[in-house]
């Protein structure tokens, strides 16, 4: 029987160890070296089918205790191993819904892109070895929770992208390469600063957050730490909650005017000593007892975010600011995306298709996993900079994709267009006082986004499979020197339709639900983006017939090597339409996707739609209207102080009407 | 005093008790560098005989090396934290000034000299299998290389300024040398001249700073100059005369400018490129691996020195007194009189002060001298980070339009260099604040040094077998090298993206924990209501620095790897499957794998930081 352990660690490492397995095998046996790299990835996908998703009476029980559990919110199959002690970092792997279908898509798509390389000939086995490298870093970025892990996975993926583009890409590889690995080490770089300075500020024996370390998954070791701290420090504690309602209190009575200018003056600056004093105090309890605990479990910064003030609302800003660049390079949302037309354009077909069906949905992941549970109060203040970058990649992507006269550059730019719905879902923050702090829609607008996410893995990876077929026959992709190519190639155009179709967002394929989701729920939060955000299915139905037209359909072919055009083989229209299946597939039964995430992302929404109400929108409650705002530290996130320790059952957060 | 006490008190402190050599002597503290004194004396000793001249140098290096590094024990010492009664035992290693106060041993030392040493068995094993030192000549190249480690040994535990001067020279004059070892080379003879010329200005400079300093304070020892750094400061900066406060800041300066010539810091780099284009790629492997360690230990030694209130250590020999209380005449030295020989012998004036400082009875008095020190270590602290700065920028600007591979990685070494003299300021700037986050600080530098340790020697090792096999240095004829080498190829790449820094390659973790330190550093001294922005600022320098030298790094791995063979190229004699293969893969290992568990290397660095700060 297996255990989370072994499972989610084969998952992550299978690749690797089939990387070094290969490594070993003489290198001019093309075709071993092949199927066993295939072999790999088939396993992989097997593992995540079996072991997670196949029923424990159909498997014979051999996965007992490891199937998704839809029903459940929070984080499953968790492993929580210490690693690196000295710096609190964990061996921390877990699976929810936001994560789950990610990985799924990933050994998917990596399974039909090896399939697609057999038109790779040129050293044979270092292009395995880096496929498999690259396989165990996509995976590893999905299922760790350890910032510092989830990190050097994320950078794993570089090193082997940038071969993969550089040593078998078209005739610019070079540029296209080092852009690409320019643009995301910029970002990441970035991103570590964001990590650093959330980890040197998190403190998870806060006694604010003992509420919520069930969330928090951390090991058990240290929750017995931070629990024991955090009791030690609730006296030294309930002084600084009294001294800053004391502050918030003369600054009340200051603006009333109550007492003259002088007088409440000498109140608050009393006030604000007292509360220095009691802050260093408990600071000072903090270290006897071996604090902070710093840490770099990304659930407990997120219960930090949401719940203490150890994140002031400066350096959430900052984060949020500093994160947010780094996944948008990875989306790649406008400005930074001009890395990916040269990158997609270059890298060859099997890599193009793993860029756009897996890469790119990092971006989204990261920012739906880091930047809004984490620093909620950037993602509060920039909510109309996030949507409106969306809009802007949408609108521009669709433009650009428009003006290509190359077919890829063509498909890679639609795919800044439809990653745009996924920023613009994310970043819907409709969650606020207008609308009673009802998280229904911006929770329709993410999962839009993540089943956008996945459809786009579906849709581009297929059109950039399609691109290659015909570029492997004729060497070329100008796509005015196409057409006709319906006669000389019936199924693999039929096929075509289809992807294209989908990519389109023709209601029946799996690219309408998401982008319905998306636009619906921009409705409530500004009806300008609702309609340019719609307006853009016209764009996009633009761009994807007219290349239909001048590529498939026509009358002859009007390009160099026309004898070339043989119809597709049995490899390409078996990978072709898997593509297309699925593709219907989710098209007609979206809820096949949506049931996985569900649960967790009604859940990360309501929990944000409760932090607006609580700390971004407190209502006018007696003295302490719009502290919050002002960078006086709310008295709603202050009151439950302790309160866990004492027994006292925490206030449940009144459900806003109509959340159902 | 007469010379009878005085002599005794000399044995007393040297061998920690009047009839034996205890554990607690400093002559069991200097005992690594006693076997590579040995080890040098064996080497010129043997030659003189005709049957010495058929002895391989090599292995008596390469066993001078292996015996210091055990003698070094860096495993017995850099372990847990040590309870009170650990600490007392004599041989265990806390806080302790050796030979009068010249020196001082403490795990710092430890870490950093057994850094030293293990590099020297490694260098010495690469130079047998590169092949550069032919037999003639071993016994020349071993011998300043083992001379120049004992200085740089010196350097990291120096504890005076004359020592810090020494030390410095010690290390330098074996360097100029081994610049020019290549006989007969112009271009060698031009890299020893230079380098032995810049060598010497900086150190006249850095002499004139020592003087400066040791003129108003009346103290060349270093802990010393602490405490009258704070005496006089301790009624704030306005109550210092101005005339005594620019000569200070002055003769600050000038030492800087003799620790920047050996740290290559911009300014003060023009002799590396030269220097390294010149040299072999071994003794370059050697300048900037173990010359740069060193120095970096030397600017923790001297800017923490001066700007922090040493914690109170164990004199040579009280640990063995008190543990053995009937032991023979240990009684009449009692460790204030230890520490009166020294101040006495050297500088009468603040010996009350300064022995009133060192008895434990002053412990309260360290808070208050910690605080009026602040002034000193913001602005060391700025210095510092002014320097790294610009070094780390220059650096990787200048390494990208290098075409001579050797040129390239002594921009490189400039380069890191600057990153690693970023955790030394933010360390200078939380100490007093954070001690605990000050000490993790320290912790970050080691690690960095411990993993640039592996990639800088294997990249010069590349280097230097590559030479071997097609007389070419210069970057243009490594072109599609992977179809010819594919083995070393894969491990110059490794360690060039371990230099940059990726992840899961070793530079990562260094360039993690130095960051860490940064941010650490930022947020506790603006938590403490300083201005710590240029903390911040280093971070940012760092990390776009981190993105630039990605250009060049990475245009040598795309040279190897993606360009296709020239078709002039020298003929190529070179195996993967050799010794030196072998050899690379040793030295690539450590790069490539230490991701997967690291802790015990933090756990040592750890250990190294603990006593440096109180």
């Amino acid at each position: 029987m297996l255990t989370p352990d072994v499972l989610l660690t084969l998952i992550v490492f299978l690749p690797a160890i089939g990387a070094l397995a290969v490594a070993f095998m003489p290198s001019d046996s093309k075709d071993w070296i092949r199927v066993v790299t295939l072999g790999v990835t088939i396993a992989v996908m097997a593992l995540v089918i079996g072991g997670l998703m196949v029923p424990e009476n159909l498997s014979g029980g051999w996965n007992k205790g490891l199937v998704f559990d839809t029903a459940q919110a929070d984080v499953q199959n968790v492993v929580n191993l210490p690693w690196i002690p000295s710096f609190e970092i964990d061996y921390f792997l877990a699976l929810d819904g936001i994560s789950f279908p990610l990985v799924v898509l990933t050994a998917f798509v990596c399974l039909l892109a090896m399939a697609a390389s057999w038109t790779i000939t040129k050293h044979v086995k270092a292009y395995c070895i880096l496929f498999l490298l690259l396989e165990t870093g996509m995976i590893g970025v999905f299922v760790s929770l350890d910032f510092f892990l989830f990190y050097v996975f994320w950078e794993v993926m570089l090193l082997p992208m940038y071969f993969l583009i550089g040593v078998w890409g078209g005739p610019r590889k070079e540029y296209a390469a080092i852009k690409f690995f320019l643009y995301t080490l910029l970002g990441s770089v970035l991103m570590l600063i964001a990590i650093l300075m959330l980890y040197f500020y998190s403190d998870v024996s806060d006694p604010d957050l003992v509420a919520h370390l069930d969330k928090c998954s951390l090991r058990p070791e240290v929750r017995a730490r931070a629990e024991k701290l955090a009791a030690d420090r609730l006296p030294a504690r309930d002084v600084v909650v009294a001294a800053r309602a004391k502050l918030a209190a003369a600054r009340e009575d200051a603006k009333a005017g109550t007492k003259s200018a002088a007088e409440s003056a000498k109140e608050i600056e009393a006030a604000e000593k007292a509360l220095q004093t009691a802050i260093a105090d408990e600071a000072a309890v903090t270290v006897k007892g071996g604090g902070p605990l710093h840490t770099f479990n990304i659930l407990a910064l997120q219960q930090i975010g949401q719940n203490t003030l150890q994140f002031s609302q400066t350096i959430q800003w900052w984060c949020f600011v500093l994160l947010f660049i780094g996944f948008a390079i990875k989306v790649p949302t406008i400005p930074v995306h001009t890395w990916l037309p040269d990158a997609h354009v270059e890298a060859p077909t099997p890599i193009s298709m793993i860029l756009a069906g897996v890469l790119l949905k990092m971006g989204g992941y990261g920012i739906i996993r880091i930047c809004y549970p984490i620093c909620p109060h950037g993602g509060y203040d920039l909510m109309w900079w996030v949507c409106g970058i969306g809009v802007a990649s949408m609108i521009y992507g669709a433009f650009a994709a428009l003006a290509q006269k190359d077919f890829k550059r063509m498909v890679a730019y639609s795919s800044v267009s439809h990653m745009g719905y996924v920023v613009l879902g994310l970043g819907v923050w409709s969650a606020r006082a207008e609308t009673g702090f009802n998280s229904y829609f911006w929770d329709m607008g993410v999962k839009g986004a993540m089943f956008q996410m996945i459809a786009h893995g579906i849709s581009s990876a297929g059109m950039f499979f399609l691109v290659g077929v015909v570029y492997d026959r004729v060497h070329h992709r100008n796509l005015d020197e196409f057409g006709g190519l319906f006669g000389k190639m019936p199924y693999y155009t039929a096929l075509a339709m289809g992807i294209f179709f989908a990519a389109l967002g023709l209601p029946g394929l799996c690219g309408f639900p998401g982008e319905f989701f998306v636009v619906m729920s921009v409705w409530k939060f500004s009806p300008l983006l609702a309609i340019l955000s719609a307006a853009v299915v016209v764009l996009t139905a633009g761009y994807i017939l007219w290349a239909v037209q001048r590529v498939y359909l026509g009358a002859e072919y009007k390009g160099p090597h026309e004898d070339h055009l043989t119809p597709s083989n049995f490899r390409e229209n078996t990978i072709g339409t898997v593509f297309l299946f699925f593709a219907i597939l989710f098209g007609v039964f979206p809820h096949l996707v949506l049931q996985y995430m569900d649960k967790t992302i009604d859940k990360q929404t309501k929990l944000l739609a409760n932090w607006t109400a609580a700390v971004k929108e407190a209502q006018p409650t007696g003295r302490a209207v719009g502290n919050a705002l002002r960078g006086v530290p709310p008295p709603v996130a202050a009151e439950p102080v302790g309160n866990a320790l004492r027994g006292v059952p925490e206030p449940v957060a009144v459900e806003p009407p109509g959340a159902e | 005093m007469n010379l009878h006490d005085l002599v005794s008190q000399l044995i007393i402190d040297s061998t920690g008790s009047a009839s034996l050599i205890t554990p607690d002597s400093s002559l069991r503290a200097f005992l690594p560098e006693l076997v590579i004194c040995a080890t040098v004396l064996a080497m010129l000793f043997v030659r003189l005989f005709r049957v010495g001249r058929y002895v391989d140098m090599f292995w008596i290096a390469l066993a001078g090396s292996i015996a210091a590094l055990y003698f070094a024990a860096p495993w017995d010492h850099l372990g847990a934290v040590l309870t009170a009664d650990q600490a007392a035992h004599p041989a265990a290693v806390t806080r302790m000034e050796i030979f009068t106060g010249m020196l001082v041993y403490d795990t710092f030392s430890v870490y950093v000299r057994s850094a030293l040493f293990l590099f020297a068995i490694l260098f010495v094993i690469f130079t047998r299998l590169s092949g550069i030192p032919d037999h003639e000549d071993s016994p020349d190249i071993y011998t300043l290389v083992l001379g120049a480690t004992l200085g740089m040994c010196l350097m990291v535990t120096a504890n005076h300024l004359l020592m810090v001067f020494m030390a410095v020279e010690m290390a330098s004059v074996p360097s100029y040398v081994l610049a020019g070892i290549l006989k007969g080379r112009r271009q060698a003879s031009e890299a020893a001249l230079k380098y032995s010329v810049y060598g010497a200005g900086a150190a006249g400079v850095m002499l004139y700073g020592i003087s400066l300093v040791a003129g108003i304070l009346n103290t060349a020892h270093i802990p010393t100059i602490a405490l009258t750094l704070a005496e006089k400061f301790s009624g704030g900066l306005s109550a210092v005369p101005s005339g005594e406060l620019m000569v200070l800041a002055l003769g600050a300066l000038l030492i800087s400018v003799g620790l920047a010539f050996k740290l290559s810091a911009v300014p003060f780099h023009f002799w590396c490129p030269d220097v390294f284009e010149g040299a072999t790629a071994e003794v370059n492997a050697f300048l900037s691996v173990a010359s740069k360690a060193a120095a970096l230990a030397l600017l923790v030694r001297v800017a923490l020195g001066m700007g922090v209130i040493a914690p109170t250590g164990f004199a040579p020999g009280e640990r063995w007194a008190k543990t053995h209380q009937n032991a023979p005449a240990t009684t009449p030295t009692s460790t204030d009189k230890t520490t009166d020989l020294f101040y006495i012998a050297q500088e009468p004036v603040t010996a009350a002060g300064a022995a009133a400082a060192a008895d434990s009875t002053a412990e309260p008095a360290k808070l208050p001298a910690m605080q009026s020190l602040a002034p000193v270590r913001s602005f060391t602290a700025k210095l510092i980070a002014f320097f790294a700065i610009i070094t780390c920028t220059f650096g990787n600007l200048a390494a990208y339009g290098q075409t001579n591979i050797k040129r390239l990685l002594a921009y490189s070494t400039i380069a890191h260099a600057g990153y690693m003299m970023m955790p030394v300021a933010a360390v200078v700037a939380m100490a007093g604040i954070d001690n605990a986050g000050a000490a993790r600080g320290i912790a970050g530098l080691a690690i960095y040094i411990a993993v640039y340790l592996f990639m800088n020697l294997g990249a010069f090792a590349v280097v230097a077998f590559l030479r071997n096999a097609m007389r070419s240095e210069e970057i243009a004829d490594y072109a599609g090298l992977v179809r010819r080498c594919p083995l070393t190829v894969v491990c110059f790449s490794l360690i060039l993206f371990g230099l940059i820094g990726l992840p899961p390659l070793s530079g990562f973790i260094g360039k993690f924990a130095i960051f860490a330190s940064l941010v650490d550093g930022w947020r506790a001294v603006e938590a403490a209501g300083q201005p710590g922005f240029y903390l911040l600022l280093l971070l940012i320098v760092g990390g776009i620095n981190t993105a630039i030298s990605l250009f060049y790094y990475l245009r040598v791995v795309k040279v190897m790897t993606i360009d296709d063979e020239p078709a002039d190229r020298p003929p190529l004699v070179y195996s993967d499957v050799s010794l030196a293969g072998a050899y690379l893969w040793l030295i690539t290992l450590p790069t490539a794998g230490l991701i997967v568990a690291w802790d015990w290397l933090s756990e040592m660095a750890d250990a190294a930081a603990r006593n440096l700060i109180g």
